[in-house]
């Protein structure tokens, strides 16, 4: 006997919880099953639609022969990307025919993200407007995103207040000096400046952001005073530190941190310093782990709950069981060694791509391993790639192809089965990293294999 | 698992064949009355991956009938190398096949090879971040540094286990977050284990108060002997701070009471098995915490599994191993699990499927036996063990069973779910179950650790960093509409209602209300 439920969403990230909640809000009854806790605990928290248009074709052919990686011989040479782009929606034609946004249009993401807007309500920005925001983010650089968390809202690229960043000795990976310095040099619109406090010294220097979130969270003492006051101490000699070109400015008006003030209390932690500091406070989004991102994760894990989605962590889908019409009837779930049948009556794939695992390679190949469902690949290793690290990456386009109504496709472009559906990393053909679109390509292929599951379900 | 030997070595195949052979014989011959079901010696009979190193390895940890074709299983495959396929024939081959040359095969293997789980980590940090002492003790360098970046630094041979192992509450948290599988409580098992092994001073107060506390099942049972006695000792005045003073038990804890009837003499009392069914049967693994502390659990978990048809039996048995692996006491760990493996595979033999009450129980012989320990039956026990629920919902039409039901007196609960649970992808299943029971409300006060992680949160020195980690479950214990808190898991139970006061229920308890069995 199987684990049964009209639609069975497998993954964990954001495509995998759309999907799940656009099959509910059909009236499925759905089930998510996710092998790990969620991927977007390492994700930044900012949800990107697209910020910029990569070329696919290189400036000059391609050297023929052997590849040259490693070698400094005839380099291949690729134009700048198109961007950072104003308009998402306006540049999904300029997109490869291939690209999820070409093949679903430009509605299903503006659908995906007002899906998202309304799951995380007023924890987020950016959904007044059709334009990209420009954030500041970990390491410098200034990133084209659709949505933001309201907690970095304050540190916008476009608003020409003066600005402090701060940062810690401890924190080894973040440097606000260098980081204020890129950000000059990335032209911004703001005098800046990076100053490195005392705060985190009272911990040991490998504490985990996780530690130091807690302490703001539940506000405790460290050496006799509260950690908010604290730290706000500790930031308020350096809110003159930024000089502009006559010389000085009176005082910044905006102080930005790295993304760990507070996880639970959060809001809370901002508006006390805020209040201590008498400027505007905000968060850098870092590398992994990200506070943003495991906000984001129980945010939308407490919307799958209220939408009655059911959920399991812990398990991997192995496997499928066909009927004789083709269709999938289970999936096998490893419990621990003993595979159980889930049956449903449609599916959503939802794993990831090739950090997600979704997709798994070896030299032999490209494959995906839960539905073994076909990745269109060059049959040639050497195809995969370009030699510029920073070129068109064949690879980086590889995954399961969809057809408009997001059914997986086989290699003769037909569905491969009537009642399997894609979203997320798992699809090919665009290159998220690259065009700053991961969220974006999760929202609309999830929106629409979660609704087209539904559908497929209930008929 | 492939941790057989690698495709295509004849010669290795032939020789795992033998090892076949001689157990059958063995079998003949020792045991003329072992049930045809039982499962033959398989893919699991390796030497022991846990090898004492204090001189007693052959004929002490393995056992006798792998002991005579140890050596040669040894040189013939890649030796107990935790699922890495040798192409070379294993560490001690000198011949390199091009054609099958994998970089892994390059570096000689431990006793316990976790070079791939190592090299898969990509240094996310997921781990870390989903480490609840991490988030309360940064003394405590995190799951990290304690699984893939310790392995690397102990392959120098003068590498000492870094002390702060033993601050790792073995919640296994850091399994679940990993995007890449590596085997982090694995190679955390081990290197706390080693440290234990060849670090830890035997005479210390630490190693003996460890000691007791991984053995409780040794001093339930003599409490339980005069349950009564034993109950008022542990309420005499001072007599929780002396534990504290002389053994570094938590003072300001109190000490769970012993059933007056163990669930076994309960079990014994009643006639054992009030239904027969050959077709549906199920071996009980209550666990020291059902039979000394919480009988009412096994009860519970009886009368449920009668009402729809199984046969139950109680197979002898012994501690799952939890809070020895939690303590490095893997030598202890592996004298249990032999009695247990050895039991639970007869029953298995007659058709059984094990069904464990509590988590962490039914998560050690699942995942950590076959792990750490090469057992005959090893793997089979783990293929066929259950939570209790968990086996209902898969097996019976739980939900047509409960629709419709009404529990006599409403009730709201407040759920937490043990990170045991979590790991076996049992985390909403009682929050599931009883949605549509009338008259149940069954609120999940989220997923943070109770933060008593077995045996951590007893001991002195980690009770305050404990109650730290309990503190988000305690404040949302107390914003749920519930006043009596629910978990599959005993410790969490203890760490609930030492927190909140509550009164504490297993899920089988509330099912037993439900289906009227």
């Amino acid at each position: 006997m199987a684990i049964d439920s009209d639609v069975l969403v497998v993954g964990g990230g954001l495509a995998a919880i759309t999907s799940a909640i656009a099959a509910a809000r059909e009236g499925a009854d759905v089930r998510l099953i996710s092998h790990k806790s969620s991927t977007l605990r390492q994700a930044s928290g900012l949800i990107d639609a697209l910020g910029y248009v990569p070329a696919t074709e290189p400036a000059k052919p391609l050297r023929e022969g052997p590849p040259t990686a490693g070698r400094e011989l005839d380099r291949d040479e690729w134009p700048d990307p198109e961007g950072p782009l104003a308009d998402p929606f306006e540049a999904v034609d300029r997109l490869p025919d291939a690209h999820p946004y070409r093949i679903l249009g430009a509605d299903a993401l503006r659908e995906g993200l007002a899906l998202f807007d309304d799951l995380v309500g007023d924890a987020y920005r950016g959904s007044h407007t059709d334009s990209n925001a420009l954030l500041p983010t970990f390491g410098g650089s200034v990133k084209p995103t659709a949505r933001y968390p309201a907690a970095a809202e304050a540190g916008i690229a476009s608003d020409d207040r003066p600005a402090l960043i701060v940062g810690f000795r401890s924190l080894t990976e973040y440097d606000a000096r260098a980081f204020a310095g890129r950000l000059e040099a990335a032209g911004v619109p703001f005098d800046v400046a990076g100053a490195e406090v005392e705060f985190a010294e009272a911990f040991r220097a490998d504490t985990k952001v996780t530690r130091l979130a807690k302490a703001l969270d539940h506000d405790e003492e460290i050496d006799g005073v509260s950690a908010r006051e604290a730290l706000a101490k500790a930031v308020a000699p350096h809110l003159h530190d930024v000089v502009d070109e006559a010389g000085g400015v009176d005082r910044v008006e905006r102080v930005g941190f790295p993304a760990f003030l507070g996880d639970q209390a959060g809001d809370e932690v901002r508006d006390e310093l805020a209040d201590r500091l008498g400027a505007d406070v905000f968060e850098i989004p870092m590398g992994p782990p990200s506070l943003p991102g495991l906000r984001l994760e129980d945010r939308l894990y407490d919307a799958l709950d209220a939408e009655g989605v059911r959920f399991e962590t812990g398990n991997p889908v192995v496997g499928i069981e066909t009927e004789a019409d083709g269709r999938v009837e289970t999936v096998a779930v490893d419990r621990k060694g003993r595979e159980t049948p889930y049956g449903a009556d449609a599916f959503v794939l939802a794993t990831g791509g090739l950090v997600g695992k979704g997709l798994d390679s070896d030299r032999e190949g490209v494959r995906e391993p839960a539905f073994g469902l076909h990745v269109e690949q060059p049959a040639d290793r050497y195809e995969w790639f370009v030699d510029d690290a920073f070129g068109d990456q064949p690879y980086a386009r590889f995954g399961v192809r969809i057809g408009e109504d997001g059914r997986a496709l086989d290699a003769a472009g037909e569905a491969a089965y009537e009642n399997v559906f894609a979203a997320g990393g798992v699809i090919g053909g665009a290159d998220v990293a690259r065009e700053k679109s991961a969220s974006g390509v999760s929202l609309a292929t999830g929106i629409v294999a979660g609704r087209e599951a539904a559908t497929e379900a209930t008929q | 698992m492939t941790r057989d030997t690698a495709d295509g070595d004849a010669e290795g195949v032939n020789e795992l064949d033998e090892t076949d052979e001689t157990d059958r014989e063995r079998n003949d011959e020792s045991d003329p009355t072992a049930s045809p079901g039982v499962p033959e010696a398989g893919r699991d009979e390796q030497p022991s991956i846990f090898v004492p190193d204090d001189g007693e390895t052959e004929g002490d940890a393995v056992t006798d009938a792998t002991a005579a074709t140890t050596t040669t299983a040894t040189a013939t495959t890649a030796a107990t190398d935790g699922g890495v396929e040798s192409a070379t024939g294993g560490s001690d081959s000198t011949d390199l096949d091009p054609d099958a040359y994998d970089p892994v095969d390059v570096f000689p293997g431990g006793d316990l090879d976790l070079r791939e789980g190592a090299d898969s980590c990509y240094k996310c940090t997921s781990c870390d971040t989903s480490c609840p002492v991490a988030e309360v003790d940064e003394e405590f360098p995190g799951p990290k540094f304690q699984g893939p970046e310790q392995w690397r630094l102990k392959r120098k041979d003068d590498h000492d286990i870094d002390e702060s192992i033993t601050s790792c509450s073995n919640c296994m948290r850091c399994d679940d977050a990993c995007p890449s599988s590596v085997p982090l409580s694995q190679m955390h098992n081990e290197a706390r284990g080693q440290f234990v092994e060849e670090q830890m001073e035997k005479l210390s107060r630490e190693y003996i108060r460890n000691r007791i506390l991984s053995n409780y099942r040794f001093f339930a049972s003599i409490a339980s002997k005069v349950p009564r006695l034993a109950n008022a000792a542990t309420k005499i005045p001072g007599a929780m701070k002396l534990g504290e003073k002389v053994l570094g038990i938590a003072g300001d804890r109190e000490f769970p009471d012993f059933a007056t009837q163990t669930f076994r003499e309960w079990w014994k009392a009643r006639g054992g098995a009030q239904v027969e069914n050959p077709d549906k049967r199920v071996a009980y693994f209550h666990g020291c915490y059902s039979n000394y502390n919480t009988p009412e659990v096994g009860k519970a978990m009886v009368r449920v599994y009668e009402h729809f048809g199984y046969e139950v039996m109680v197979p002898p048995q012994k501690c799952s191993g939890t809070p020895m692996f939690a303590n490095g006491m893997l030598k202890d760990a592996r004298r249990h699990a032999e009695t247990n493996v050895e039991n639970l595979v007869e029953a298995i033999g007659e058709g059984a499927d094990v069904i464990a009450s509590c988590t962490s129980c039914s998560l050690s012989l699942r995942q950590e036996y076959p792990e750490l320990f090469d057992i005959h039956g090893i793997e089979d026990v783990s293929e066929h063990t259950y939570e209790a629920l968990e086996y209902l919902r898969i097996n019976e039409d739980l939900e047509g069973e409960l629709a419709g039901t009404k529990l006599a007196d409403e009730q709201a609960f407040a759920y937490h779910a043990p990170c045991h649970a979590r790991n076996q992808g049992l985390s909403r299943q009682a929050v599931e179950t009883f949605r549509d029971v009338d008259g149940v409300t069954m609120e999940d006060v989220g997923d943070s650790c109770s933060g008593i992680s077995g045996t951590y949160g007893w001991k002195e020195e980690k009770y305050e960093k404990s109650m730290e980690i309990g503190a988000e479950m305690f404040e949302h214990m107390e914003d749920a509409e519930g006043d009596v808190g629910m978990t599959e898991c005993p410790t969490c139970a203890m760490q609930m209602e030492h927190g909140t006061g509550y009164e504490v229920e297993h899920p089988l308890q509330l099912l037993e209300d439900a289906v009227g069995a």
